[in-house]
């Protein structure tokens, strides 16, 4: 087992909306990424993928704040750290985030090398600008990526070279854990290849120690990472490698979300998608018991009671779910004959 | 379970597919010769869509697919009477579309209703998602209707995307996630009922199984006012899975049309055939080394 | 909107800026209720009095009481207030002469100047080649200290009015004090008076105030000028916007002062009010604010929500104001403020050059500026007369700039990537 780079446990985060209620959109979340390992995020959307990359850096602003829980990075600890510190100790240097959607964010009036100053500046104000230009057009070198884009306007930049620019900026003060966001969604699947390409690079050349990939698009999550975690309503419902969750996910959401993985081959035209019914709960007062129970086909009385835990299943494996792997197992199989 | 003979991801229930094709003998809906759109001037200048003619019939579930750049929002745009077609015509029910004057635009979108690409930058962040919703149903004639009407409509249509809109009422927009809003601004189509329908990567940041639920819905929808849906999108797998006709782009060129069947399972278009290739697959190794 | 407040009031800067503002304007509308005498009255005769008290010399002596204080060293006080320079500069050539080395006198310390006085000078002792004339006028010096040092007090006289001769009708003796809330005549001149003899702290909280409406006045103007035309530019285009951009740019290449200066010059002095005034000023200066609101637009209109009103069929009108306005409140309030402050220098460089509001209504900060120079205040070092004009144009410039910077920064925060 490889040195583990960012270890959480029973990280809590919360937004306190306009009206001062809490939505806890990550909610005892536990997890370990090795070196040279990518770890992948899957769920519906809105189920707190976004905010739990947020919250792992450590770094709250309004309206989301942080209620419990400990973020360890390479063997240190950074929760109570104070905001400041972990601004200038931890972001870009120690752990880097890519938000959603970034590359439609950059502001249109500034150059890319002045991004990457902002993100180096922040760090160390002390650099002078000739460094950090030789630096970036280092790590532009390194990273394949022609350097008079330092000089261009993100307009300028097709979508896929947006894209990995970001990237290229995100990794400049080569964090050990980097946190990608939908890097690729919003791309082509030419371009999408070429970022994800760019970001096996990164770990093979030991910009990036460890990877946290979000993605809603499946065939890529099982394509980029080495194990899954399925979130559903601001917790983990299961957590295996990324064969096993595609191929033999447990829990009945997560089958779900498999059962709906469309690649163009043919029959699929004929392939009736798994589609589940109703919306996930509110989190601002989740339900008691498990939060999947109102959407679930295998639902029993006592699902809406007790509270489920994550059972584990094996070496990196587990689930949240009263039914037996067994028991589950032999539902599905039933299901796929009736089908059949 | 052997590796090299993975387990199909779901059983499948072959009794429904992707509606019976309908539309096929139906007349035209939308169609188009030679439309071109130049953007700026001299060093700048921009070929976006470079003459291309379609032909679009009422009912049909069109696909649009091409890599980034290709000019596929900007086909759309013009379609939708949003920015100016530099060359070619636009014919709408098999006549030329006037939209010259304010009125008349105003009369044209009453038929046709977009999903644009970039949720984020599709909401006015100063007002709240219900008024988004409250529009459209005042669009449809319903301004009239008593509160719990409204609200009743409003909880259906968003129930067709998986949300709930007690949850949602009364926030801004930028209190949902990036597919939250995706996911409601698909819910607006089901309060308008479109006659047409564009929608540019309308589940790009949806999870796999609400976007099964959705199209489902959308489906639905389409055979219930016999919308025609013209789907711009990356997502190869999708483009086959729901259309009747898919288009490649490339360039602002139209490379390759047809069946989607056609399309996707016998590319001629080498170009077709390594947008193919790239789409990762999971029942395949997906070769990195092409890029 | 509330949101947006609470954002520009969590700024530092916004917060300090504001702060100073809003003090200016508290003194500016709480000054006059207290003390209500017409900045504009002339009260001195003379120019340039000093700042400071000014007690009535003819009260003081008929105060109803006067009271007794024996404090330590009054009469040297006294002494030292009254030895004019001339008087001590001679005092000490007499002493140096008279063989006192010169390192030992110091005419400022008056108490010591008189002590060595009085031990070495004397009256009939011969100083070689000092003429006649000189010696008596060390003699006349010399008696002058003894006046001032002299224990009596003084007499006051009335005169009969039949015969004209002076008769004692009281004393004023060196140990007599008045208390000076029971003078009924008491004036605090904080900043003094000005070439004319009016108040100038009173005059200088009028021009503020007056100052301040020409710059929110003709900042309304400009910026209301300004956003109509750059949101017709920037919406409608086409047509609309050439012929806009062709009006724009004909005022782009005047310079706004030259245009001013024509506009102040042809409107004439007699007609031309404060309000006037900043009426020219808010017409000369939209130009700015229409180009930045116009580039705003521009960008503004293809976005995907303004797209999307329009596909729900919404008017032009009720684009602009849900879709385009909100979007860029926060930027013509920056604006508003920035051609306020522009609008109030403006102002001052008008009447500097004598093109501002005529001079008899009410004082600006440009006029008592102009006032001072005509005058020559900063020549003859009063600069009670200038300096605290040129304090009140800064701190109001600089609060206002303030104010944007930390809007700026609350409203356009840089990515973090
Ligand atoms: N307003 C504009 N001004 C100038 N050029 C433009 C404008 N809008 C688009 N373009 C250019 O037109 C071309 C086509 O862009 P378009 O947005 O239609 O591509 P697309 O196929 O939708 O790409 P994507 O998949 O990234 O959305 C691009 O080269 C783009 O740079
Ligand atoms: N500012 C906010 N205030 C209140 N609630 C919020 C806020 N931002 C997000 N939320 C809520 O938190 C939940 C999680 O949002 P998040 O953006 O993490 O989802 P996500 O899993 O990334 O979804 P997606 O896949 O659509 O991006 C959502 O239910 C959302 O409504
Ligand atoms: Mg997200
Ligand atoms: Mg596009």
């Amino acid at each position: 087992m490889g040195k583990v780079m960012l270890e959480v446990n029973d990280l809590t985060t919360k937004y306190i909306t306009r009206y001062n209620e809490d939505v806890y959109a990550v909610d005892h979340v536990s997890l370990q990424v090795e070196e040279g390992k990518t770890l992948g995020i899957a769920g519906e959307s809105g189920c707190g993928k976004s905010t739990l990359a947020l919250s792992l850096m450590g770094y709250y602003f309004p309206p989301l704040y942080y209620t419990g829980g400990e973020i360890i990075i390479d063997g240190r600890s950074i929760s109570g750290m104070k905001p400041d510190d972990v601004r200038r100790t931890i972001l870009g240097t120690e752990i880097a985030y890519i938000p959603q959607a970034a590359m439609n964010a950059l502001n249109p009036t500034r150059r890319v090398i002045n991004f990457i100053e902002d993100v180096i500046l922040a760090h160390d104000p002390t650099e002078n600008k000739k460094f950090i230009y030789e630096l970036a057009r280092a790590s532009f070198e390194t990273l394949g990526l022609p350097p008079e884009v330092l000089q261009k306007y993100p307009v300028e930049l097709s979508g896929g070279m947006k894209q990995r620019t970001v990237i290229a900026v995100s990794v400049i003060l080569r964090p050990k854990v980097l946190i990608a966001d939908e890097p690729s969604s919003a791309l082509d699947v030419t371009s999408q290849k070429m970022v994800i390409k760019m970001l096996k690079n990164l770990m093979e050349t030991g910009f990036i120690k460890s990877m946290i990939f979000i993605t809603h698009e499946l065939p890529l999550l099982y394509n980029v990472t080495d194990d899954i975690m399925v979130m559903y309503a601001g917790q983990i419902v299961e957590r295996a490698s990324a064969r096993e969750a595609v191929f033999d996910p447990l829990h009945p959401y997560s089958k779900g979300l498999m059962g709906s993985i469309i690649v163009p081959e043919s029959g699929l035209r004929d392939v009736k998608l798994t589609a589940i019914p109703g919306a996930p709960p509110n989190l601002k007062n989740p339900p008691a018991g498990c939060r999947f129970a109102e959407r679930c086909k295998y639902v029993r009385a006592e699902c809406r009671y007790t509270n489920v835990a994550l059972y584990d299943a094996g070496p990196g494996r587990a689930y949240r779910c009263i039914l037996s792997e067994k028991v589950l197992r032999d539902c599905y199989e039933h299901e796929r004959a009736i089908a059949a | 379970m052997s590796m090299n003979e993975p387990l199909r991801p779901s059983a499948p229930p072959p009794q429904v597919g992707p509606p019976p094709q309908v539309g096929r003998e139906k007349q035209t809906c939308l169609s188009g010769t030679g439309v071109t759109k130049l953007f700026g001037f001299g060093r700048t200048k921009t070929l976006a869509v470079d003459h291309v003619d379609f032909n679009f019939h009422e009912g049909e579930v069109i696909s649009i697919v091409g890599e980034s750049g290709s000019g596929k929002t900007t086909l759309a745009k013009m379609l939708l009477g949003l920015i100016s077609v530099t060359e070619g015509d636009i014919y709408f029910q098999g006549q030329k579309r006037d939209i010259s004057s304010s009125r008349k635009k105003q009369e044209y979108w009453k038929n046709i209703q977009a999903i644009f690409q970039d949720p984020f930058s599709s909401y006015n962040i100063f007002s709240k998602i219900d008024d988004v919703l409250l529009d459209c149903i005042r669009m449809r004639g319903g301004q009239r209707l008593p509160k719990e009407e409204k609200v009743k409509l409003m909880t259906e249509a968003c129930s067709f995307v998986n949300l709930k809109f007690a949850e949602l009422t009364n926030k801004y927009p930028f209190e949902l996630s990036g597919g939250q809003m995706q996911r409601l601004m698909i819910a607006r189509i089901f309060l308008l009922k479109p006659k047409i329908l564009i929608a540019d990567e309308p589940t790009s940041m949806i999870d796999a199984c609400s976007r099964a639920t959705i199209l489902d819905y959308l489906m639905k929808l389409r055979d219930e006012v016999g919308m025609t849906l013209i789907f711009i999108t990356h997502d190869i797998g999708l483009a086959y899975y729901v259309s009747d006709t898919v288009f490649i782009m490339e360039k602002g060129k139209f490379v390759e049309s047809g069946s989607a069947d056609a399309v996707i399972l016998t590319p001629q278009q080498p170009y077709t055939k390594r947008l193919l290739n790239d789409v990762p697959k999971i029942y395949e190794e997906w070769d990195l080394s092409t890029v | 909107m509330r949101h947006t407040f609470r954002q520009a009031f969590s700024s530092g800067k916004f917060v300090t800026g504001f702060v100073i503002l809003m003090g200016l304007l508290l003194l500016v509308i709480l000054y006059p209720l207290i003390f209500r005498a017409p900045p504009l009255q002339i009260i001195a005769q003379g120019t340039f009095f000093p700042p400071g008290i000014y007690v009535s010399a003819y009260d003081s002596i008929n105060a109803p009481t006067t009271y007794t204080l024996n404090l330590d060293g009054a009469a040297a006080k006294r002494v030292a207030a009254k030895l004019k320079d001339e008087d001590r500069v001679a005092m000490k050539e007499w002493l140096v002469v008279a063989g006192v080395p010169e390192d030992q006198i110091d005419i400022s310390d008056a108490q010591k100047l008189l002590t060595l006085w009085a031990e070495n000078y004397d009256p009939a002792k011969q100083v070689k080649g000092m003429t006649l004339a000189r010696q008596r006028y060390f003699q006349r010096v010399n008696n002058a200290i003894q006046g001032l040092l002299s224990t009596e007090g003084a007499i006051i006289a009335v005169r009969q009015p039949e015969s004209g001769a002076l008769q004692e009708a009281g004393a004023v003796k060196q140990t007599d004090y008045v208390n000076i809330s029971e003078v009924p005549n008491v004036r605090i001149l904080p900043l003094g008076t000005d070439n004319f003899g009016r108040d100038v702290f009173a005059q200088l909280v009028r021009a503020i105030g007056v100052s301040l409406l020409i710059g929110i006045v003709a900042g309304l103007i400009a910026t209301g000028i300004g956003l109509v035309l750059g949101l017709l530019a920037g919406y409608v285009g086409g047509a609309v916007d050439d012929v806009i951009n062709f009006i724009t740019n004909i005022f782009l290449v005047i310079p706004s002062l030259v245009l001013l200066i024509l506009i102040s010059f042809s409107v004439g002095q007699e007609s031309r009010g404060a309000f006037t005034v900043a009426v020219v000023i808010g017409v000369t200066s939209w130009v700015w604010t229409t180009r930045a609101v116009r580039a705003q637009v521009i960008s503004l209109r293809n976005r995907d929500h303004v797209n999307l009103s329009k596909l729900s069929g919404h008017s032009l009108f009720r684009i602009i104001r849900g879709d385009i306005l909100p979007y860029i409140m926060s930027y013509v309030f920056m604006a508003l403020i920035l051609q306020i402050s522009a609008a109030i220098l403006a102002e001052a460089n008008l009447s500097i050059l004598g093109l501002g509001p005529r001079t008899t209504d009410v004082p600006t900060l440009g006029l008592m500026m102009q006032w001072a120079m005509i005058y020559q205040a900063h020549i003859l070092g009063k600069w009670w007369a200038y300096f605290p004009v040129l304090i009140s144009i800064t701190l109001i410039t600089f609060s206002m700039n303030l104010m944007i910077t930390g809007l700026d920064q609350v409203f356009n925060p840089q990515l973090r990537n």
